[in-house]
């Protein structure tokens, strides 16, 4: 990625061991493209995931975050998807009113038989975050802040 | 400190085709904090796996980072061979430079990079990594089974044969459970009390076996390996162990009009009583309800007569505790009541069907009292209302099964195969009678099952009509059944003396809420629920939580029995261990910093983190705090993510090492 190319984005994706790791394993497995922007950090579960995280993600020069964890009633450990989501909705009003961009953050559901979605979702969120360019939002926020 | 070593595996041409190795390695060796990079062809093969042990000792390596596939590969493989190399296995963590990157990518320079990347992310998460050990759980061996039905028995003896103490609790007077109440049995037509008899005396008298009868678990404390169980033994008002079983008070007892519950109400019992001839134990009970020493006072003909001074009219409910290891929850199910539903806003039942408003149209389990050599009648086909035998005789299958409209969804499995061994069972009783069939589909798959309904059909001649019945009357003593044959077209009304209703099977009652002491799942209709469909059958989510039989779905006898012995062999793989040992990446919390709010005990969808105290050396509380049970935790982190005070974190993805990852992001 030099300088004369344009804009690549960083994505950061945080997904859960059970479910969506072992989607992007098998989108490998299939040998499905999708761009190389994505830096995954795998997690237990979902529900470990707090909106720290996300921040944190932004603020280590990331233009977009994907949160994404097994689909409703399939969890690992029962129920820490639903707490993600619950979570999501008391934090997205919130991030919003901070000032958060919040097109650049991306929260989905991909099982570990749908290498294809992971694809696909990669492929869209890379393709809207190029569209949006260099967060620099947040680096504006964060200086007004300091 | 930090001497860590980065391995680069070339995964053949999988990850060399796309990634530059070379270019990676040395990129590897110039990141901070790692002492040597090298790659290989095949880092998983053993002269892979030696050169990750020779550099471990050779450069005294604190960490290791393999470079290959994903950690659902091979995570293992790599942790064991640190470990044989004396380096401890939670110190080893692997980038996924194969399924995420190699394999997904196509442009090499791209390719390249992010492998650089992702390596560097792992470093920097090994770099935060610290030696963790295997948490080891003491362990009671001793199992817990609740019921005692067939699969109750079956996984009793399973246990008890296998040298380990089991405490079995069946909350009737005896066990047995709805087998014991069965004529003959599918696809053999086989006695069903001659072959489970013998079984339940075998648990009555096993040296390893503890059987509370007529009990109920009251309450359970603590997780896997050590569990405590309160069990409430129900006032018998019957000494069991002074009573020798002779029968003398049963036989005296003047109350002789209830309803039996052995016989699915079809015929009555005394007030003090054994459920049936063959129960274990061969001990009654005193029902109080119908009780005349109960009810008026005067009585007292069984204590007069009781040689043995069994009778004690002052007993009162016992709660004892008992220590187990793993428990066994097989409840079994019961049968839909269709009275019942009318009342339940969720089923609207089959008030057209007439039952409990015409004696004779009877459930699946009544008729097979009715047909039962043990049974009220004697094993005489006799219909309820007058004792006739009746000549026309309808089975409607699928009743509250398969019905989105007014019962479950599910299929209950077992009618298709009942229903065709009521015709067969009836044929041969009544030679000269008829038996009409109403189904929506014949589901017989098992082995000689399909051969077992074709009999009924071909040989005893039954006759099947696929297609429901929409009313049944009552004219001149006749039970009019209007259905249609929908493979004819045509509607069909048959003047039958008697209807058996094949109704769908739901849980046992009380199975939700011993599900929630237990902290199993269970769907809507109340089945419990599997740890995994097809690779944990028998587990559930709680461990050392194990369930067999109908509680777990409808199932017929062998696969009750087969899921029984399944269940019986894990808690023997569990007992079979010294003491458990458990993945010490779960969760941890800092005491000190803990401020007691207890989002997180609220949160834990395995009830695996308590309230505690600190208390100094005198005794004086220093502090509330939350602490994780080690037993009970899985790992999830969801205690991390609600702890307002960061106090909760999870080992192996903590929150330093999840956030040196991010950091090393650009």
């Amino acid at each position: 990625m030099s300088d004369t190319n344009p804009f690549e984005p960083k994505i950061v994706a945080y997904v859960c061991n059970w479910c969506t790791y072992l989607g992007a394993d098998l989108a490998g497995t299939n040998r499905l493209e999708y761009p190389s922007n994505v830096r995954i950090i795998r997690l237990p579960c979902t529900g470990r995931i707090d909106f720290n995280l996300v921040i944190k993600a932004f603020e280590m020069g990331a233009d977009a975050v994907l949160v994404s964890g097994c689909h409703p009633g399939d969890c690992h450990y029962t129920a820490g998807n639903y707490h993600a989501r619950r979570r999501w909705m008391l934090a997205r009003p919130l991030l919003e009113t901070l000032g958060i961009d919040m097109r650049r953050i991306h929260f989905t559901w991909i099982s570990a038989a749908e290498g294809r979605k992971f694809q696909e979702t990669i492929t869209e969120i890379t393709d809207t975050t190029r569209a949006l360019g260099p967060y620099e939002g947040y680096r504006k926020l964060a200086e007004a802040s300091a | 400190m930090a001497r860590i070593g980065v391995f680069v595996c070339w995964c053949g041409e999988n990850i060399a085709r796309t990634v530059d190795v070379e270019k990676v390695t040395a990129a590897a060796a110039e990141m901070p904090g790692v002492r040597c990079a090298i790659n290989y062809k095949y880092m998983c093969s053993d002269p892979g796996q030696a050169s990750i042990r020779e550099k471990i000792q050779s450069e005294k390596l604190r960490g290791v980072v393999v470079a290959s596939c994903s950690p659902h590969m091979h995570l293992k493989t790599f942790r064991a061979a640190a470990q044989a190399a004396g380096l401890n296995p939670y110190l080893v963590e692997m980038a996924n430079i194969r399924e995420h990157c190699s394999w997904v990518h196509h442009n090499k320079d791209e390719a390249t990079e992010k492998a650089i990347q992702l390596i560097r992310m792992t470093v920097g998460k090994v770099l935060r990594n610290h030696a963790l050990n295997p948490i080891k759980v003491p362990l009671t061996k001793r199992a817990l089974v609740i019921g005692g039905g067939v699969a109750g028995i079956q996984a009793s003896l399973d246990i008890a044969d296998a040298g380990y103490e089991v405490v079995l609790v069946e909350r009737e007077p005896s066990i047995g459970g709805k087998m014991a109440g069965l004529s003959e049995t599918f696809p053999t037509l086989d006695c069903s009390q001659c072959i489970l008899t013998p079984r339940m005396v075998e648990v009555g008298q096993h040296p390893n076996i503890r059987l509370y009868s007529y009990s109920e678990v009251e309450a359970v404390d603590g997780y896997v390996g050590n569990f405590e169980v309160t069990i409430r033994k129900k006032a018998r008002y019957v000494d069991i162990d002074k009573c020798t079983g002779c029968g003398d008070c049963w036989t005296k007892c003047p109350s002789k009009k209830n309803l039996s519950e052995f016989d699915q109400g079809m015929g009555t019992r005394t007030a003090i009583y054994v459920p049936f001839p063959q129960a274990v134990p061969a001990r009654p009970v005193i029902d109080k309800e119908a009780c005349l020493h109960f009810k008026t006072g005067k009585c007292g003909a069984c204590q007069k007569r009781c040689q043995a001074g069994a009778i004690n009219f002052e007993d009162e409910d016992q709660l004892v505790k008992e220590n187990v290891g793993a428990v066994i929850i097989a409840t079994g199910y019961k049968l839909y009541k269709i009275t019942d539903a009318q009342n339940n806003a969720k089923y609207t039942g089959y008030g057209e069907y007439g039952y409990g408003q015409y004696p004779d149209v009877i459930d699946g389990l009544q008729f097979e009292r009715i047909v039962s050599a043990s049974g009220p009648t004697g094993g005489e086909i006799k219909r309820p209302s007058d004792g006739a035998e009746p000549k026309n005789i309808v089975f409607i299958a699928c009743v509250g099964s398969r019905d989105n409209a007014k019962g479950m969804t599910f299929c209950s499995k077992i009618c298709c195969m009942y229903t065709a061994k009521h015709t067969m069972l009836y044929k041969h009783k009544v030679h000269d009678g008829q038996a009409h069939v109403f189904y929506m589909d014949i589901r017989a798959g098992g082995k000689n099952y399909d051969e077992f309904v074709r009999r009924a059909i071909e040989k005893d001649g039954a006759k099947y009509y696929r297609g429901r019945v929409s009313k049944i009357t009552q004219e001149n003593g006749k039970l009019i059944v209007r259905g249609t044959d929908t493979l004819v077209g045509e509607p069909i009304t048959v003047e039958a003396d008697m209807v058996v209703l094949a109704t769908a099977m739901q849980p046992a009652d009380g199975a939700r809420e011993l599900a929630q002491k237990l902290k199993v799942g269970y769907d809507e209709f109340g089945f419990l629920s599997e740890s995994h469909p097809k690779l944990r059958p028998v587990e559930t989510t709680s461990a050392g939580v194990y369930i067999c039989g109908a509680c777990h779905a409808p199932k017929d006898i062998p696969e009750a029995v087969a899921q029984a012995s399944a269940a019986a062999g894990k808690v023997q793989v569990m007992f079979g261990k010294g003491e458990l040992t458990r993945e010490p990446e779960i969760a941890v919390i800092n005491e000190q910093t803990c401020a007691a709010c207890y989002a997180c005990v609220r949160t834990c969808p395995y009830g695996a983190i308590e309230k505690a105290e600190i208390r100094d050396r005198k005794g004086n509380l220093v502090k509330y705090t939350a602490r994780v049970n080690q037993g009970l935790c899985m790992g999830c982190g969801t205690c991390v993510a609600v702890c307002p005070s960061k106090s909760a974190d999870i080992e192996g993805f903590s929150e330093q090492q999840i956030y040196e990852m991010v950091k090393n992001l650009v």
